[in-house]
């Protein structure tokens, strides 16, 4: 951005008094280039006349409503941005409260370049941006009281919702200054509260929106009801990529209630005046299909496609060190072995919905998405509208895990609502969310190690043939490397003189896109276990190999040691053993230490988990230690569980009983335990689900003197033989 | 036309027998705080009372509740003032919040038979609810919580 330092001032903050005299104020938020290195997507210009966005509100009767542009999936954005805003704009925390943003791009992520809840990234990239509108709003309110009370600024202090003149003991409430306050010119450079008087941030509080979600009244997306609207299911090809070759919809038609059957191309709409009728309709419908190429593709020619691109194929080289061919010759001992991490789905508890109004002069459209603009803008290309005629409204989301970033479901509901001329709800059911997900990508791991004679590391390489994400969305050029799949792998932290990893790109058809952690979720995996296999072959203990080889990466090495300290490392629970892993992703450190029991039929029972973790300056420590929890069990269900085949281009799995989660029976102890740090943000939505699955996998081999190189573990490999 | 009481109130319904009480709650009486989440019983958000037993709404046909007693997340307590929402607010136990209705209704039942529940009690009566977010040691500490404050009324 290249405006002149007054545009750049006067653009910077601009308040104005909404309709009821409320205060409004917001900033234009400065892009960050990363966000164009990192996605490849070009930041959007500057609104030319510099319409501010609007972070901030307060009423006359001294409420704050903070407006968040980042969506709430569980990871309690609706609470720790409010939180930054509270503590700086010096208000008390019952008086604040939030409110979900519009598709604007005022609320561009500037760490993504694009509207958009993703990458655990919410807090790393507003926490600036909030507290600099927070605090010039403060200072606003101040000199608008200076006015008042007739006394210097300097003498002046904001404090709980009021300005005070401490030496003649009178104040004035922030609701008593709006007026003048909009009169102020926005301070270009505020000053910020020094962090030793912080609040509310790095201390644990309750969250905003759990009142409303423990009696029923939070709304989803499936729960928006609009006047008029007709409910909708959509059947799709049972092969990935079909197109419909024909439709009997007679049958469906009889069906009391059904109005419209939609073809799409890729599957049918039924449409009905309620949602029962719908999916009666869509039984009774007759489908033909063209099933397409994917039809002759099964997850064994899949893992042979996968294997020969390790084997045989050169690939693109991802990261390098030294002279690993070379190195090959010289190893006293060399550790070899092949990692296999399947597909997976995201299964959120709430299944994909969306409620759109396509009229010829606009669209309304309602729903749980982590990426407003791309909706917004999805939705005006179908409708054949200008994209500002589309009003986003972004619900609470009932689990993203980067499933809700896709766009699938806008462009069902879209379609539908335009085909029917009236508002319409699309509901998929569980069966079309496992089948017709975008699954984290499938990686065949091709690794090999080698040590000296006295067990010193001389060098790694790790061909990694997966699945690339980004260049289905158009962000990775063909023939370039997706950091997306080599992502903790590449950048392997362990001291290796000789390193190398390569990247073969699949591209196997079956579609993909992030789940929560990325390619951190297998990288983590692959690396970890095989690492505690090299260390094994050397003799040493897992945790002191390690931070012998991460001198050079004093975070990871810290939270080892945390995790190891905490977990009592070599002297664990009865009946149990002990495995570690640690993984950095999204800015965040994170070690895990699993206790873990096997039973003779090979069962694995995953009794207490420690975890450590570095993520920096802590906004919410209690929302730090929800979102650990909760990524591991994500992970957990994942290792233990979590695996999508496909059968002749189909998918093979179905709902929750052949897509299994953890059970709360199942559920183990969790200990979270936060690095104290002034360092910069890193996220906390996902990195705590990377070290999980090779935490449990190396237990198990402390267990059982066994290896499990491809997930889900399957207790079968892991029985006592009779 | 079928007659439910939900909640204490009758609704007239005009739903076809067969539908799912999930539906009618959600779509006829506009009451959305049990949620779908699998459509075959396996994950229990949609967790409702019917005569005080927790039932899977999603897989209860409507012909089959005339007459009975349906209780919803919504008429669990008049003003969320339930031991279990209350533990709940306190142990910040949702996330997404999406299966929670599903957890509380269930664990309500659960302190009605047994006031004090064991981890093994917890175990047995919630592991038939899902959470994909994974507050579920929140939700057993939530609901000892309640216990101690009388979640058995």
């Amino acid at each position: 951005m290249t405006a002149k330092p007054e545009m750049d001032r006067r653009s910077f903050l601009k308040a104005s008094l909404a309709a009821g005299g409320a205060l409004v104020v917001g900033m234009n938020i400065p892009l960050v280039t990363r966000a164009e290195e990192r996605l490849g997507i070009k930041p959007p210009e500057p609104a030319a006349d510099f319409q501010p966005n609007a972070f901030i509100k307060i009423a006359k009767d001294g409420k704050v409503t903070v407006v968040v542009g980042q969506v709430e999936m569980g990871q309690g954005v609706l609470t720790s941005l409010p939180m930054i805003v509270a503590d700086e704009l010096e208000v008390d925390w019952a008086n604040v409260s939030y409110e979900s943003a519009p598709a604007d791009k005022a609320f561009i992520n500037p760490q993504m370049g694009m509207q958009g809840t993703g990458g655990s990234s919410s807090v790393k990239a507003f926490f600036m941006p909030l507290r600099k509108s927070a605090a010039a709003v403060r200072e606003m309110l101040v000199a608008a009281a200076a006015q008042q009370l007739g006394a210097p600024v300097g003498e002046l202090k904001a404090a709980n919702g009021e300005v005070v003149h401490t030496a003649s003991s009178r104040k004035v409430k922030y609701g008593d200054l709006l007026e003048a306050a909009a009169k102020i010119t926005p301070p270009a450079e505020p000053k910020l509260k020094d962090p030793k008087d912080f609040r509310y941030i790095g201390k644990g509080i309750k969250r905003l929106d759990t009142p409303d979600k423990v009696i029923g009244k939070a709304v989803f997306g499936l729960d928006v009801k609009v006047p008029g609207m007709l409910y909708a299911t959509i059947l799709r090809s049972p092969v990935i990529g079909g197109k419909v070759k024909s439709v009997d919809d007679a049958a469906a038609k009889a069906i009391k209630g059904v109005t419209n059957i939609v073809p799409l191309g890729y599957g049918v709409a039924v449409v009905a005046e309620n949602y029962y009728a719908a999916r009666r309709g869509r039984t009774a419908l007759k489908v033909t299909w063209d099933d397409g190429p994917m039809a002759t593709v099964s997850s064994e020619t899949l893992y042979a496609k996968f294997a020969d691109g390790a084997n045989k194929e050169k690939g693109l080289e991802a990261g390098k060190k030294g002279d690993v061919e070379a190195a090959k010759t010289k190893a006293a001992k060399t550790v070899e072995a092949v990692y296999w991490a399947p597909y997976l789905a995201h299964t959120c508890m709430e299944p994909m919905n969306f409620t759109a109004d396509v009229r010829a002069d606009g669209a309304e459209v309602w729903g749980g998405i982590q990426a407003q603009m791309q909706v917004q803008e999805t939705v005006a290309k179908i409708a054949g509208v200008p994209v500002e005629k589309v009003k986003v409204n972004t619900t609470m989301l009932g689990g993203g895990f980067g499933r809700r970033f896709e766009l699938d479901y806008v462009v069902d509901a879209t379609n539908v609502s335009k085909a029917v001329g009236k508002p319409v709800k699309v509901v998929w059911t569980r069966e079309d969310d496992v089948q017709n997900d975008f699954y984290r990508p499938a990686a065949y791991n091709k690794m090999s190690a080698g040590l000296d004679a006295s067990g010193n590391p001389v060098f790694w390489h790790h061909r990694i043939a997966t699945d690339s994400i980004m260049t289905r969305f158009g962000w990775v050029q063909p023939g370039k490397v997706d950091g997306s799949s080599v992502e903790g792998a590449a950048d392997l932290p362990y001291d290796f003189p000789n390193f190398q990893c390569d990247w073969i790109n699949t591209n196997s058809g079956v579609p993909v896109g992030f789940w929560r952690s990325v390619g951190s979720s297998h990288t983590a995996f692959s690396t970890e276990c095989f690492l505690d296999e090299v260390a094994a072959a050397a003799g040493k203990d897992p945790v002191a190999f390690r931070l012998a080889m991460l001198g050079n990466h004093p975070r990871h090495a810290g939270v080892v040691k945390l995790a190891a300290e905490k977990a009592n490392w070599g002297k664990p629970s009865a009946g149990t053993f002990q495995g570690i892993a640690v993984h950095e992703s999204f800015g965040s450190w994170v070690a895990q230490v699993a206790e873990v029991s096997v039973a003779k039929d090979g069962q694995v029972k995953v009794h207490r988990v420690v975890c450590a973790v570095d993520c920096g300056q802590v906004v919410n420590p209690d929302t730090v230690a929800a979102q650990m929890e909760g990524a591991i069990v994500y992970g957990l269900s994942a290792a233990l569980y979590g695996e999508i085949t496909v059968k002749d281009g189909k998918i093979v799995q179905k709902n929750f009983n052949d897509y299994k989660a953890l059970r709360i029976s199942e559920m183990p102890k969790v200990e979270v335990y936060i690095v104290p740090s002034n360092e910069k943000h890193g996220g906390v939505g996902e990195p705590g689900t990377p070290p999980i699955a090779p935490a449990v996998v190396n237990a198990i081999f402390a267990a059982t003197g066994k290896r499990v190189r491809s997930l889900p573990i399957k207790p079968a490999d892991l029985a006592a033989k009779a | 036309m079928a007659k439910i009481s939900v909640n204490r109130k009758q609704y007239d319904v005009s739903a076809d027998p067969s539908t799912p009480l999930l539906w009618v709650l959600r779509d006829e009486i506009g009451l959305t705080g049990t949620k779908f989440g699998c459509g075959i019983a396996q994950c229990g958000s949609c967790t409702v009372h019917v005569d005080g037993e927790a039932r899977r709404s999603c897989i209860t046909p409507l012909s089959s509740v005339a007459g009975k007693e349906v209780t919803t997340i919504e008429g669990l307590s008049p003003d969320g003032s339930h031991p279990l929402q209350k533990a709940w607010i306190d142990a910040d136990a949702p996330q997404c919040g999406y299966c929670q209705s599903g957890q509380i209704m269930t664990a309500a039942v659960l302190l009605k038979t047994t006031p004090k529940p064991t981890d093994a009690d917890i175990d047995r009566a919630m592991a038939g609810i899902i959470c994909r977010c994974g507050t579920y040691n929140r939700i057993r500490d939530a609901i000892k919580k309640a216990a101690i404050n009388g979640g058995a009324k």
